[in-house]
């Protein structure tokens, strides 16, 4: 894949709320992501960013417009296709770290792994490994998800979302539940994907100091791109 | 669809809630064992009430029936003409009871790859004498042998050998109730008179008890040489052919057809025991009925431990499908869940349904009229095991079906923005 070319692109995009009065949220966005990019959307809570982002995501498929990601129409995907293109290509990232309780660490980001069957178990065990590693969190592998701190967990789902190299990273405020301290280490974490691993990655945020060091910044008002 | 890893997934729920787990498997075992031991014992009963009257009553009787004849003088005489004839006060003709050429019906009847086994059979009424009174009384003349064989005859003799009437001349076994009027004792001589007249006295070498009164105050068994001797009629004398069959279904059909062939009266168990089975099929109803409830019940059970599970999980179901997990993987899962609790509890609820109706049959039952049985009858018919796991199986997969449905459908992004 050459650098320039889109993983991502949204055109014309609409979205409406039908309850409790129909009211649209979000008015024909257009833009693009090449790979690499470590992108940001910003604006106030209510513009739609969140809206938007789960779009993206193909989790919410009630939408006007075209979604392509890897130059593929999500139009009129079934939900098990959007499913697979969710496990294969998108990694997650969210406000809340939504591990899950019943498995450790490790199984936490082998997860998706093992949905995917790309790899033997072995492999994907070695490669969940990895990722922990590159995150620092490699010796918490065999803890319960609930002996970790907060920003401990997030860095696993930071991980868990890399374990199969996905084409792009969503995140949706990953930094919004945590302190200053852990907010600063997983925008270095982010940062550090982007640039040593060339690791594409969308990312939804209210702060503002931590956008203004990303690439670029999307920035929202009522359901619109104002600046981009 | 990766079923290791449904698999592994649907192991984790059941862990880490495995109390909810262990009180849905429980409701499961419960069902199952009360059901296997319900129906068991059911059976178990029926078979004994059944067996009581059907092991000692043939498939099919040939005999010669005291009746009007079929066809009377007038419908030879009126043969072609149209119209009705009416005649009253038709009799039956004296008709003497044996059954002719019997030695060489009972030669074909032997031939016969359907037929399980004959016995000959003569029925003649007695009065036994007692001082001045002359109690009625029935002597069923047998081939003592083959009754025992076809007909557990031996299992009602009491007191003595049953083979004795054969061995012994002018012996006899004596129905309990009749051998406690006559005051006999085992090798005391009774009088009997024959419906011809004659007085004979004969030998008491055992009692008999089928362990219905009504039947041992009357019921007397002789060899049938000795009510040949009675009677005063030859050796070929024989009133009754007894038939039991391979199977006990042919029997209506197969008693039609020895009617014909042979020219004789033919009944058959099913037309002369009809309540017997009407019985124990509505007792057998009522056993599944209450069984099957039981397991709609736990069914339930199971339904709503997998409706709480699925809201408690509701943000690890909107994780997995946010991570790439489709709505039927989900199903895969939770139907997974529902049916390792019907699998596990179905399983234990086997061998503890094996376990109770064991005890049951431990438990000791003794009645007077069914001096054979020890301890409570119970079945245990397969089929009952059978039904219950297949059961099990299908309630827990209904229960399960609709909340795992319900998890498939749930919408992510609704949980994920909810936070």
């Amino acid at each position: 894949m050459k650098m320039d070319e889109k993983i991502l692109e949204v055109i014309n995009i609409s979205k409406y709320f039908s309850d409790p009065v129909k009211m649209q949220v979000l008015k024909e966005i257009n833009f693009s992501m090449k790979k690499g990019e470590l992108v940001s959307i910003i604006g106030r809570s209510g513009c739609g960013k969140s809206t938007l982002l789960y779009i993206l995501s193909t989790m919410d498929t009630d939408f006007e417009g075209e979604l392509l990601i890897d130059n593929v129409n999500m139009k009129d995907k079934k939900e098990s296709d959007l499913a697979s293109i969710r496990n294969e290509k998108i990694g997650f990232v969210f406000q809340f770290h939504y591990l899950l309780n019943e498995f450790s660490v490790l199984r936490n980001v082998m997860l998706p792994g093992l949905k995917l069957g790309k790899y033997p178990e072995k492999e994907v065990e070695q490669r969940a490994m990895e990722k922990l590693k590159i995150l620092g969190i490699e010796s918490e592998a065999q803890k319960k998800t609930n002996q970790l701190s907060g920003g401990q967990k997030q860095r696993v789902a930071i991980a868990r979302a890399l374990i199969n190299d996905p084409l792009i990273i969503m995140a949706d405020e990953p930094t919004g539940n945590l302190d200053k301290k852990n907010g600063e280490i997983v925008y270095e974490v982010f940062k550090e994907l982007a640039e040593k691993f060339n690791q594409s990655l969308l990312i939804v945020t209210h702060d503002n100091d931590f956008a203004a060091k990303t690439h670029r910044i999307i920035e929202m008002e009522d359901g619109k791109i104002i600046k981009m | 669809m990766n079923y290791k890893l449904i698999a592994s997934i649907s192991k984790s729920l059941l862990m880490a809630r495995w109390k909810q787990t262990v009180v849905a498997a429980v409701g499961v075992t419960f069902s199952i064992t009360m059901f296997i031991a319900l129906l068991g014992f059911m059976a178990g009963l029926n078979d004994l009430l059944d067996g009581i009257m059907l092991n000692r009553t043939p498939h099919v009787r040939l005999y010669n029936e005291i009746a009007a004849s079929k066809i009377q003088p007038i419908n030879i005489i009126n043969r072609n003409k149209k119209g009705h004839d009416f005649i009253r006060s038709i009799k039956p003709k004296n008709k003497n009871l044996d059954l002719r050429n019997s030695e060489s019906i009972i030669a074909a009847l032997r031939k016969d790859n359907r037929v399980l086994g004959v016995a000959p059979k003569i029925l003649t009424q007695v009065f036994y004498n007692v001082g001045d009174v002359d109690l009625l009384g029935i002597i069923d003349g047998i081939e003592v042998a083959e009754e025992s064989k076809l007909f557990l005859f031996k299992d009602y003799v009491k007191g003595g050998n049953y083979l004795d009437i054969q061995n012994i001349a002018n012996s006899i076994i004596l129905g309990r109730g009749v051998a406690d009027k006559l005051l006999a004792d085992i090798g005391d001589n009774v009088q009997v008179t024959t419906s011809r007249g004659t007085q004979v006295s004969l030998k008491v070498v055992a009692y008999y008890e089928s362990g219905i009164n009504e039947l041992d105050a009357v019921q007397s068994y002789a060899s049938v040489a000795t009510v040949q001797k009675l009677l005063g009629e030859s050796n070929t004398y024989i009133t009754d052919i007894q038939v039991k069959l391979k199977n006990m279904a042919w029997a209506p059909q197969v008693s039609k057809e020895f009617a014909t062939l042979f020219d004789v009266a033919a009944i058959d168990i099913q037309t002369a025991n009809a309540q017997f089975e009407t019985g124990s099929f509505v007792r057998s109803l009522i056993s599944y009925a209450v069984g099957i409830t039981l397991l709609i019940v736990a069914g339930f059970g199971i339904y709503n431990i997998l409706n709480m599970m699925i809201y408690d999980k509701i943000d690890s179901i909107a994780i997995l499908k946010a991570i790439g997990f489709s709505g039927s993987d989900v199903n895969a899962i939770f139907i997974t869940v529902a049916l390792s609790i019907g699998v596990f509890g179905g399983t234990l609820g086997l061998v503890l349904g094996f376990a109770t109706s064991y005890l049951i049959d431990q438990i000791p039952f003794l009645t007077a009229s069914l001096p054979l049985v020890k301890t409570y009858p119970v079945s245990y018919n397969p089929i009952f095991y059978m039904i219950a796991a297949l059961f099990s199986i299908i309630t827990t997969y209904f229960a399960g079906f609709f909340p795992s449905r319900k998890a498939s459908r749930i919408d992510p992004v609704i949980i994920i923005r909810g936070k």
